[in-house]
């Protein structure tokens, strides 16, 4: 155990502890705000492995852009404040989808803890190689990348504004 | 030095806590929560895959980016659908049928 082993425990288990709370509490807006917490674990732990690019794009485009999307769906659907009765999943289903969550995590533990090996030597990633590759050997993907957000944009409008004509 | 197996255990954790989600809550925007929960498992695989060995193009750090911005565009059609069928059915419960 190397302190950065420590480190990435204690982030993934923030970010696991808090999506199993995230998954399973019955109060909406909870659920929402436990999201918040596992993707800064996430972050943390990416930060760990060496990535600090990602990590902070990870915080900035998932805790700053999608869960407050998240959170304004659930106010304009109307979610209750406090336990969510009305959709409560039955005990059987709640079981059930605990077991296949399971047999994922499982199904994923076999077939990636065989090629884990021994420690290994963390790489440096510096921030110039990666800004280097993106505008260089991946711009056009990064192009293609910013009309898709474009058309996701247009899309969305597109879908909540209704067709022309309709009484909405 | 790093182990490699805990971003194994925490990616594949994650992994089964979303399909769990998505299996488990009939209000859909919590849905999107689990499969947040899955694409971040999915997040730590693809960075823990170039932490170590030297990646060709820096792919271990540009497609990550990638996946979040991708994960962003699909979170924004998602909620406008939902949105959508909820201001036309009254709600947002996976289980009615149409």
């Amino acid at each position: 155990m190397t302190s950065l082993d420590l480190a990435f425990a204690a982030c993934g288990l923030l970010a696991v502890v808090a999506g199993l709370l995230a998954v399973t509490t019955r109060q909406v807006v909870h659920a929402a705000l436990w999201l918040v917490v596992a993707l800064l674990g996430v972050a943390g732990c990416l930060l760990v492995l060496g990535h600090e690019l990602v990590a902070l794009v990870l915080v900035l485009v998932y805790v700053g852009a999608v869960v407050v999307l998240v959170l304004f769906a659930l106010m304009l659907t109307r979610a209750p404040i406090g336990p969510d009765l009305a959709h409560a999943a039955p005990v059987w289903r709640q079981a059930a989808a605990a077991v296949a969550g399971a047999a994922t995590t499982a199904l994923l533990l076999a077939a990636l803890v065989p090629v884990a090996g021994s420690a290994v030597e963390r790489r440096e990633i510096s921030n110039q190689a990666v800004a280097t590759e993106l505008f260089g050997t991946w711009v056009w993907p990064f192009e293609a990348l910013s009309v898709l957000l474009l058309a996701a944009l247009i899309a969305a409008l597109a879908i909540s504004r209704g067709r022309a004509g309709e009484d909405t | 030095m790093i182990h490699l197996l805990g971003p194994y255990v925490v990616a594949a954790l994650l992994v089964g806590l979303g399909v769990m989600g998505v299996l488990a809550r009939r209000n859909a925007v919590l849905v999107l929560v689990g499969v947040e929960l899955i694409l971040s498992g999915s997040l730590v695989l693809l960075v823990a895959a170039g932490a170590t060995a030297p990646s060709r193009w820096e792919a271990s750090s540009v497609l990550p980016l990638f996946v979040i911005t991708i994960a962003a565009a699909e979170v924004v059609v998602a909620l406008a659908v939902i949105l959508t069928a909820f201001r036309h059915r009254g709600s947002i419960d996976m289980d009615e049928a149409l």
